[in-house]
């Protein structure tokens, strides 16, 4: 609330809230200096990097609308000359395209709301219950996951999810959020230390429960920071390659990012057939991305300016 | 704590050791409230996440651990060998050859993409325009899967530049950087970096807007150049987030698996082949209980460094 009050205000309210506050509200660089010259070297220079991250996506588009014998000239910025987006329809089909993105679209969401669920809720414990030593103790063993890369113990989790019946789609999701959990708890801790804690002790006047309280004033107040950490938890799960090449089982079972393989073998001189994959794969991410990134955004800066 | 504090700085001070400090306010209102009892509900809020950390994380990471001192292949019987499989660990080529391969791409890699997102962060909270746009085309490359972009760029280094070195007549372009031994390494770099650089920016972004104005302002009023600016005022105080930044690139470097597998699956020969890369050969190899004792090895390397650097940055903390 108070937060989401501050952000929309106008400049010189802001700054009047922020000298009210701690001393150390949330006061930007140079929000209010005044008009100032733009700085157009720097902007030039600004541009041309740019221009490094756009051109593999330009080259990913431009590809994937050629013909067959088009692409294979490696002339990667001309232009497609005919538009042929028959490469669409070869890649749906061999990467069977319905069946490897309802499957990757599944792993991503239970890994995004099991990520925020047991992190919100495992952190706030912690939290508020910091004086006892089993739940310091549980922060610093569950924020040790960020020392133990999947890398070191990914033979025994392929092993023990092959014996319990976990080399799928399910055993991938379980162990996105384990490795998602370390950050998010680490994350969603910072942020609920700065939650004043009198705002909860008004509703425990109130007669609510520790649950009532979590689910009606907590989780709200967590928007923010859960948006952040969904968004994490979204791309780290639906970007990975290495977790799920190793741990499923059946290949017909496999994530978006892991079929793109078939074009490293059979086919791989048809490249505007694996461009068109290669662009199937990256479109829903940035596609989120477009619309969710004033959160990515405001919740690592706002969590840094915030006070 | 008189600066702001924020994930990012939060995220130093617990590495820093400094969490307890943070909650002290938390303790005494507990005894002042006097409410010793605890409400059951927050075990129920914290077990799911133990439990299931525990049977994910910590069981495998020990049963892995007890296979590495036995003759495990991966199923079948087995024995016990004592260190037999970390003696051979410390022979064999391959491993030592993609340790070397694995800490050198990492180095370089921390100060490619350190560099290039530090002063990138510094030109996007510059007086510019369009600064909303811009920063959100330089994070672009974070959105997308790490193997996707790593074919995307390996058409580029495969056929493109070749191409493009036949038709100028530049004679090293003319073959694909991919099969050269020598120079396979650099696409990787490059890749990674493409695709690292905007975590890293979006944390010094962070860490550059938490320091306050007037800092500048009384600079300006000194008469500091913008070079003094930055090396005696910036960077001191974006420190916690250089450190971070290091700390996190350097692990996740050490762990490189997508990209390489993505530009040139460990080659030419084993030219490019990361730890994770010859641990993953255990599994298909029947090599289990032997990378086993690899992957143990280089998880105590991976803690010891860590404990390094936190060492370091902990006496630079105490300095500044």
């Amino acid at each position: 609330m108070t937060q989401e009050k501050i952000r929309t205000e106008p400049p010189a309210a802001r700054s009047a809230a922020a000298d009210k506050g701690s001393g150390s509200g949330p006061r930007r660089r140079r929000g209010k200096v005044g008009q100032e010259k733009t700085n157009w070297p720097t902007m030039i220079i600004l541009f041309l990097c740019a221009l490094t991250v756009l051109l593999p996506l330009y080259v990913t588009i431009s590809m994937s609308m050629k013909t067959s014998a088009q692409s294979v000239d490696g002339n990667a910025l001309s232009l497609p000359a005919p538009i042929d987006l028959s490469g669409f329809a070869e890649a749906w089909e061999l990467t069977n395209f319905p069946v490897t993105f309802t499957i990757t679209t599944l792993v991503t969401i239970a890994t995004v709301v099991g990520t925020v669920l047991l992190a919100s809720l495992a952190s706030y414990a912690i939290v508020r219950n910091w004086d006892r030593r089993l739940f310091r103790w549980s922060f610093f063993y569950l924020l040790a996951a960020m020392f133990v890369p999947f890398t070191v113990i990914a033979l025994p989790q392929i092993q023990l999810t092959g014996l319990v019946g976990l080399a799928n789609p399910v055993g991938v999701t379980i162990l996105h959020i384990m490795f998602q959990l370390s950050f998010s708890i680490l994350l969603f801790t910072a942020f609920l230390r700065s939650i004043p804690l009198e705002l909860e002790e008004s509703a425990r006047i109130d007669g609510a429960t520790t649950w009532q309280t979590f689910w009606q004033l907590i989780f709200p107040l967590l928007a923010p920071m859960s948006a952040t950490v969904a968004i994490f938890a979204f791309l780290a799960s639906w970007n990975d390659f290495m977790l799920p090449s190793l741990i499923i089982a059946d290949a017909s079972q496999q994530t978006i990012p892991v079929v793109q393989s078939i074009f490293q073998t059979q086919f791989s001189s048809n490249y505007n057939v694996s461009f068109a994959s290669y662009l199937m794969a990256m479109a829903p991410a940035i596609i989120v991305y477009v619309f969710t990134q004033r959160w990515v955004m405001e919740g690592v800066t706002q969590g840094a300016v915030k006070g | 704590m008189t600066t702001p504090m924020g994930p990012a700085t939060a995220a130093t001070g617990t590495l820093l050791g400094k969490a307890g400090g943070q909650n002290d306010h938390l303790a005494g209102s507990h005894t002042r409230r006097g409410k010793p009892k605890i409400d059951r509900i927050y075990y129920l809020f914290l077990l799911p996440s133990l439990i299931l950390f525990t049977l994910a994380i910590t069981v495998p990471a020990l049963v892995g651990i007890f296979y590495s001192f036995t003759n495990f292949i991966g199923f079948g019987d087995w024995q016990l060998v004592g260190i037999t499989n970390y003696i051979a660990v410390f022979s064999d080529p391959l491993i030592l050859s993609s340790y070397l391969f694995t800490f050198g791409f990492a180095v370089v890699t921390v100060f490619v993409v350190n560099a290039i997102a530090f002063l990138l962060a510094v030109a996007l909270t510059s007086r510019i325009r369009m600064k909303a746009a811009l920063r959100a085309v330089f994070v672009i490359p974070m959105v997308i899967s790490a193997i996707v972009i790593a074919y995307v760029f390996k058409y580029l280094f495969a056929n493109s530049l070749p191409a493009l070195g036949a038709a100028t007549g530049i004679g090293w372009m003319q073959e694909s950087i991919l099969a050269n031994e020598n120079l396979a390494w650099v696409a990787i770099v490059i890749v990674t970096a493409w695709q690292s650089i905007p975590g890293a920016l979006l944390i010094y972004i962070a860490g550059l807007l938490s320091i306050p104005g007037e800092v500048y302002e009384a600079a300006d009023i000194d008469g500091a150049s913008a070079w003094t600016r930055l090396r005696s005022i910036t960077l001191p105080l974006v420190a916690g987030y250089v450190i971070i930044n290091i700390i996190l690139g350097f692990k996740g470097y050490l762990n490189a698996y997508d990209v390489i597998v993505g530009l040139t699956q460990g080659g030419p020969g084993t030219a490019t082949r990361s730890i994770a890369m010859t641990i993953f050969t255990g599994f298909t190899g029947g090599d289990y209980a032997y990378q086993m004792a690899n992957a143990t090895l280089f998880f105590i390397i991976t803690v010891l460094i860590s404990i390094i650097q936190l060492r370091i940055t902990r006496g630079k903390a105490a300095l500044s």
